[in-house]
Parts: C-alpha cells; sequence; structure tokens
C-alpha cells in the first residue's frame, strides 16, 4: 500500500486501466445491455441511442461485444503468457545452470520448434486436436514459451556466473534453490519487461488464428477477432473495426505502464 | 616556462544528485599544477580525486555539477565555457588515462587506430604522421616491438602493454597536461613498475604537467612533486612528496602511512594437526594443457598459508580445485586427514561447510536482491537446520562478531552497504557455516587501504579465537607480510618456492621472488629511481 501511495503518476494511471477492464471483463453480463449473440439492428449501423457504438458485421451490439470481449482476452492473454513464462522460464533456468547435455537437449528442441513459422506450428496443431479454448492456449503458449526460455536463459547464464551462486553451489544448495532463490529474483527485471510485450501479442495472435477461423470459435467475442471480422467496413469508411483496435490498445497502455513500474522498483532506481 | 602555471583551480565546489537532493562532493578545492610538475590526489574511494580529475577537463560524471569556484586551463575558464570550447581542449590540451585500460579500449579496432583518432578529429595531423609519432612514443615507453605493437588489437596484449599504450594514446595531441585516474591499480606488482616508469618518463623527459590520482601512497610517493590528501571531497593536507611521507601532519595522512604490522610470528609451527593437504595435484581446462602442475601443500589449524603470485599464475585455479569447481586430474586432496573427493557434487555437506570462501569482489558475492537476514541466515538454515528465534539471535551474534552494529544491518539489502561492509557480511556468512578451513581469494584487493587493513584484523582476531586456517590468495605482498605465517610462491601454474614467512622473505630466495619483493613500492620517493637505475645496470652488465 505504502508502494502504492509514492508509486508514478503513470502508473497509477495504468493501474486504473487495467482495473477498469478487470471489472468490466468480472461484471460482463450485469454492464453489456444486449448478450453477446443478440441481433439488435443493421449491419454496421452508426452509434444511436439503441446501440452506443453502433453495430457489427451481423448487426450485433457492438458494446455488448466488446464488454463480453474483455472477457475471453483478458483471461485468455494472462493464462496464456503466465503458462508460457512458467515453463519458459523454468526449463530457461534449468539450461542455464546445469549446462552440458542438458542445454543442449533442451536448447536444440526449442530450436526445432522456432524453425516452423508460428502461424503454421499453430495452424497444425489446432487442425489436428481441433480448436478448443483449452488447446488454443496450450498451443500459444508453447510457442510463446520458446522465445521466453531464450530469454530466461541468456539472463540467466550472466546471472548463473556470478559469485554468489558459487557460494551458493559451494554450499551445496540443490538446483531449486539456486533457480529461485538466487537467480530469478536477479532476472525479474528483464523477464517483467518481456511479459508486457507478450502479453499484448497474445491477442494479436488470438486475431490472426480467428481470421483463418481457428482462433476462439464464433459467437465467442474476441478483440483481435472483432477487429479482424469487421475490418471490412474500413472500405466503406466506418470506422467500426478501429472500436476494437482501440480497446486492444488501450489494455496495452495500460499494462506496459504498469510494467515500466515494475522495472523501475527492480531495477532499485530512483527518479 | 618552467614557472608557467598550466592549471589553476579556485575554491571548486560540486554537487552530486543523490537522495534526492544536490550534496556536496568537491568541498573547497584549490589547487595549481606548473609545468614539469606531478600533483599527486591520493585519498580513499569517494574522496572526491576521480571527480576533480575529471573536473580539471571540465566534465562531470552524471548526476554531478559543478555548483561554483573556477577551473582555469592554460588561462581559459572551464567554468560554464560551451559543449564546443570544451571538446577542443580535450585531448588537445588535457588528456585522461583511466584506470582500466581493457575497458577503455574499443577492443574491435586495432591500437594505432584508436591512437590516430584524436589527432586526426583534431586536425592537428594526418594518419601518417600520427602513426609515426605513435612510434616514437611507443619506444620510448618501453613496448616490445614498437613498429608493429600498434597493429595489434587490445586483447593481444598483456594488461601492462595495453595500460602503456594508453598512456601513449593520451599523448597523441601532445596535450600539456595528462590526468592519470589509478592507472596501476588493476596490474600485478612487476607491471606496474613499466607503468610507473612511463608515466615518470613523460612527465619528466618530455616536461608535461600530470594529475596522478591514486588511493596508494607508496605509488604516488614515485611519481609526484607534491601530494594532496583528500577525504569526503575536502583537503585534509597538501605538501611536497619528501616532507608529507616524512613529517605528516594529519592524523589521517600518518593512517595511510602507517605500516600494516598485524601479526606476531607464531612458534611451534608444526605442531597443530594439518587440515589441508594437496599432493602432486594437477588440473586444467581444455583436458590438453596442464594450467596447474605438481601442485603440494599443507594447511594447519589456526595458521595462514600465503598463495603469492600474479594475474595468471594459477593462484584462482588452485582454490578453485580445492573447493571442487574445477576438479583436479590427478593428484590426491585431503581435508582434516580424509580424502576429499575431486569433484563437488561428490562431496558430502558436512566437509562443504567445514570449507569455506570468500571473495575478491564482495558486490559480485553477495546476491543484491538479499538482506543481511538471508544471507547469513542461510547457512544456520542449511547446515544446522536453525530457524526463526534461534537464528535471529545467531544472526546478531555474528554480526556483532563482524563488528557491525545488528539492529542497523540486519534488515538491509546488499547493495545499501559499502564496500567493507559487503566483505564483512562474505565473512559472516562463512563464519555461520563454522568452518574450520577459509579461502579467501585477494579478499582485500578491491578495497581502500583502511578498510583492507580493518578486514585483515579482523580476519586475524577471529583465527585467534575460532583456531581457523587460511588460504590466503593475494598478490599483494604488503598484505602477506601483515598477515602470513607460510609462504607459497606460484608462478605459471608450478610452486616455484615455499616455505616459513621469515625463510621465503629473507635471502637467498629463488629469483622471481626476488624480482616479486622487489617491485613491491615502499613509502621513499627514491625507490623507483634507484630500481630502474639497478635494473638498467644489470641490464648492461
Amino acid at each position: 500500500m505504502n508502494l502504492l501511495i509514492k508509486s508514478p503518476l503513470s502508473a497509477r494511471i495504468g493501474l486504473c486501466i487495467v482495473l477498469f477492464n478487470i471489472i468490466v471483463a468480472i461484471f460482463a453480463p450485469l454492464i453489456a445491455p444486449y448478450s453477446e449473440t443478440e441481433v439488435v439492428g443493421d449491419v454496421w449501423e452508426q452509434m444511436s441511442g439503441n446501440s452506443l457504438l453502433g453495430t457489427d458485421h451481423l448487426g450485433r451490439d457492438l458494446m455488448s461485444r466488446l464488454i463480453f470481449g474483455a472477457r475471453n482476452t483478458i483471461a485468455l492473454a494472462f493464462i496464456t503468457t503466465m503458462l508460457s513464462f512458467l515453463s519458459g522460464t523454468t526449463l530457461g533456468f534449468v539450461a542455464a545452470v546445469k549446462g552440458g547435455w542438458i542445454d543442449n537437449l533442451f536448447s536444440r528442441i526449442i530450436d526445432i520448434i522456432m524453425a516452423f513459422p508460428t502461424l503454421i506450428f499453430a495452424l497444425m496443431i489446432l487442425s489436428v486436436m481441433g480448436s478448443s479454448v483449452m488447446i488454443l492456449i496450450v498451443t500459444i503458449a508453447i510457442l510463446d514459451s520458446t522465445r521466453v526460455y531464450r530469454l530466461a536463459r541468456a539472463v540467466a547464464m550472466d546471472i548463473e556466473v556470478m559469485d554468489f551462486v558459487e557460494v551458493a553451489r559451494l554450499r551445496g544448495e540443490g538446483l531449486w534453490w539456486i533457480m529461485r532463490r538466487e537467480i530469478l529474483p536477479n532476472a525479474m527485471p528483464s523477464l517483467v519487461a518481456e511479459f508486457g510485450l507478450r502479453f499484448c501479442f497474445v491477442f494479436l495472435f488470438i486475431a490472426s488464428l480467428s481470421f483463418l477461423g481457428l482462433g476462439l470459435q464464433p459467437p465467442l467475442a474476441d478483440w483481435g477477432g472483432m477487429v479482424r471480422e469487421n475490418a471490412g467496413a474500413i472500405t466503406f469508411g466506418i470506422f467500426i473495426p478501429l472500436i476494437p483496435a482501440a480497446a486492444i490498445a488501450f489494455l496495452t497502455v495500460g499494462v506496459n505502464l504498469i510494467v515500466d513500474w515494475f522495472l523501475h522498483l527492480a531495477s532499485g532506481m530512483h527518479n | 616556462m618552467k614557472s608557467e602555471n598550466l592549471l589553476q583551480i579556485r575554491n571548486l565546489f560540486i554537487e552530486g544528485f543523490y537522495e534526492n537532493q544536490w550534496n556536496t562532493i568537491v568541498d573547497d578545492i584549490s589547487l595549481d599544477l606548473k609545468r614539469g610538475e606531478v600533483l599527486g590526489l591520493i585519498g580513499e574511494s569517494g574522496a572526491g580525486k576521480s571527480t576533480i580529475g575529471l573536473a580539471a577537463m571540465g566534465y562531470t560524471r552524471q548526476g554531478c555539477r559543478l555548483a561554483s569556484g573556477s577551473i582555469k586551463l592554460d588561462g581559459m575558464e572551464l567554468f560554464g565555457a560551451s559543449e564546443e570550447q570544451l571538446r577542443s581542449i580535450r585531448g588537445d590540451k588535457i588528456a585522461y588515462v583511466a584506470q582500466s585500460a581493457a575497458a577503455s579500449f574499443n577492443p574491435s579496432h586495432r591500437i594505432i587506430h584508436q591512437y590516430a583518432e584524436g589527432p586526426v578529429q583534431h586536425g592537428i595531423m594526418d594518419y601518417e604522421q600520427a602513426r609515426k609519432n605513435a612510434v616514437k612514443i611507443y619506444d620510448r615507453l618501453f613496448l616490445p616491438d614498437p613498429e608493429k605493437i600498434g597493429l595489434r588489437y587490445p586483447h593481444e596484449l598483456s594488461g601492462g602493454q595495453l595500460q602503456r599504450a594508453m598512456v601513449a594514446m593520451s599523448m597523441s595531441c601532445e596535450p600539456d597536461i595528462i590526468v592519470f585516474d589509478e592507472p596501476t591499480t588493476a596490474l600485478d606488482v612487476t607491471t606496474q613498475i613499466e607503468v610507473l616508469a612511463s608515466v615518470k618518463e613523460i612527465t619528466e623527459k618530455m616536461n608535461k604537467a600530470a594529475l596522478y590520482i591514486t588511493h596508494d601512497l607508496a605509488v604516488v610517493a614515485q611519481v609526484a612533486h607534491r601530494i594532496m590528501v583528500l577525504r569526503n571531497g575536502g583537503l585534509v593536507e597538501e605538501g611536497e612528496t619528501r616532507r608529507l611521507i616524512k613529517k605528516p601532519k594529519e592524523k589521517y595522512t600518518r593512517d595511510l602511512l602507517s605500516v600494516r604490522t598485524l601479526s606476531e610470528d607464531k612458534n611451534d609451527e608444526d605442531k597443530t594437526d594439518v587440515i589441508l593437504k594437496v599432493k602432486d595435484v594437477y588440473a586444467t581446462y581444455n583436458g590438453v594443457d596442464n594450467v596447474l602442475e605438481d601442485i603440494n601443500l599443507t594447511v594447519r589449524r589456526g595458521r595462514t598459508v600465503a598463495l603469492v603470485g600474479e594475474s595468471g599464475s594459477g593462484k584462482s585455479t588452485l582454490a578453485r580445485v580445492i573447493t571442487g569447481m574445477l576438479p583436479a586430474t590427478r593428484g590426491e586432496i585431503s581435508f582434516l586427514g580424509q580424502p576429499l573427493s575431486p569433484d563437488l557434487k561428490h562431496r558430502d555437506k558436512n566437509n562443504l561447510r567445514r570449507l569455506q570462501m570468500i571473495y575478491q569482489m564482495p558486490d559480485t558475492a553477495l546476491n543484491p536482491k538479499q538482506t543481511v537476514r538471508t544471507v547469513i541466515g542461510r547457512p544456520l538454515d542449511f547446515y544446522f537446520g536453525i530457524r526463526g528465534k534461534e537464528a535471529e539471535k545467531r544472526i546478531r551474534d555474528l554480526l556483532t562478531r563482524i563488528e557491525l552494529e545488528p539492529a542497523k544491518y540486519i534488515d538491509r539489502l546488499t547493495p545499501e552497504l559499502s564496500g567493507g561492509e559487503k566483505q564483512r557480511i562474505c565473512i559472516a556468512r562463512a563464519l555461520a557455516a563454522e568452518p574450520d578451513f577459509i579461502i579467501c581469494d585477494e579478499v582485500t584487493s578491491a578495497l581502500d587501504q583502511l578498510v583492507a587493513e580493518g578486514i585483515l584484523s579482523l580476519l586475524q582476531d577471529l583465527q585467534r579465537e575460532m583456531n581457523i586456517s587460511y588460504l590466503f590468495i593475494t598478490h599483494d605482498l604488503a598484505t602477506v607480510k601483515a598477515i602470513a605465517d607460510k609462504i607459497v610462491i606460484m608462478l605459471e601454474g608450478r610452486i616455484i618456492e615455499q616455505g616459513e614467512k621469515k625463510e621465503v622473505l629473507t635471502p637467498p630466495h629463488h629469483e622471481y621472488t626476488d624480482k616479486l619483493l622487489a617491485s613491491v613500492p615502499v613509502m621513499d620517493p627514491d625507490w623507483l629511481d634507484n630500481l630502474l637505475d639497478k635494473r638498467a645496470s644489470t641490464f648492461l652488465s
């Protein structure tokens, strides 16, 4: 709490944005004027009292879909990113600390996964396993974790050569202590910065998958998907697809303002 | 010509921004520097030496500002001068030689190209002319093969050569003043001589003025005409070198001067039991070349064995072999009478506990994200399962033992401590394991002289109280003389001489030991000249 009082204005703005998004997501059924699927008017209607932000390509209320979309989008992005960071960081740290054949094995497997273009890899898995939310999460998490692995391994290698890690080894500490207590706290700044970025990339990735029909399945709403679905409106000079895009940008900015603040705290800098 | 005042600093105040306000870090300093004169600035870290050195070039580090006063370089006022004006004098009129040449050279350009950069940039001469000058200066600074050495890359030169190349580079635009900022601190005693000789060559024979910044009074005594002793940004005392060394006025100066005599000679050396025995040990990094060959040494209970040698002599490698980080390829290490597995992984927890290590760099030996409580508490928990209240009490006892006030330090994060305090915490961490034997790897070389002395006497007290044995790795012979019972001298991965302290330090000794001992600066302004004369005459005869 004390931390919060001393936080800079930018961090507070970020916090407000993210909190706002989360509250909207949680209370979606109470806030939204219509349901996610209800058709309320014509295609791409302008803003009116009936539908505050206009309607989408099927005549559903954009505002309601945006609100319900917040749920799917934020939850999906959060879970996916957490999963990818848990696995990527753990494997990366193990590789850096253990070295030798374990490092080689992990790194080569990761290289193989990375050799496939991400979209093609995702398509492969999703078309074989079917496109359920669960599988979507796991697929994106695996793909993301390759990047996280590389970062975590590189950062951990820099820390691993420091004397305090050697002290821990000489003391006889196990792998878990070295990873958790010696390396992780020092790797946090890099990982947190990456988290902010990855979190936002997930929306965009889901959007591209949705475009190919393998993302979240209709009629579920997600912001990335909504941009795609309504992209055609741009040609008619209707700015409806810009609204979900703005929502993505809004949340991205909020998340990164908080990330910046964390970085600041973690680096121990003042001012 | 002789009395020409090149640099005149009057009532200089410099401020640094920390803890949310501007604080004075250089406090009312005035100095004059004449042509052909060397002024030594001496003090511990944080004394403001480097800040003054940089201010002489009209430069301050980030987060600092020139608050008031006047800096006149050859008649030109630098205080408030534009960036453009300052750039024109830097390198041209005044040049800077940094502590670490290895870090100051760009590793991917040849030495001579970096030499020529300054004069070509300032439009003083073209590349060809700069190259010719470089060869001349390389020759004067005794660099081997002056014609070709400039074509090498920085990593192809040794530390001492690189530092001399750096000195040569500072001469490229033929400045009037050179600021030497601890140019020999990172070097071995034997290479330090080469650099000191080249500093003397430049200042005396080429008639340049210099500011020589160091924390080592014995070093500055060799090159400086006058010495200013600084502390916390202020002047403690100033005087002509010989006078200052003979009759220091202030107590602080006397403390800096005081010769280290800490250990009384212990007799009955062979009566105590053997803690560590290293027998016929060989080790290698790449499986082909031995970095250690035929190492034999013994450490007894309650005794200190000093392991001496230049960098690259294999001292630290031997420590790694003993701790098991680098398993020996041949030979045997026994600890408390039992053979010790060469590989760390196969040693039992009790042996790990009884053999502790303290490192050179307390900054990297402490996890910056841990508090003092965690650092000291972990070995207690790990080896003895002590937690909670009992651990709290033990941690406080240990802190008291290393002369740090428990209430003040226990909750601090390690980056919030000074270098000396950090090293004390490292000692407490080692003590928490209740060891029989501690390897001290250059534990004082990163610290200021007075702080280092505090650490050494702490280690000695602990040895007396707890009967711990030390293997003390160092390249500093003054430290060795102060605390060792037995001395082991290493060169190129082999032990070339070992014995009781008195035995090794009294002639006749091995040729290399002789060179090593002769290279330690003593507090005598004529020492360097005499040594160089002596070497020159032996070379001629």
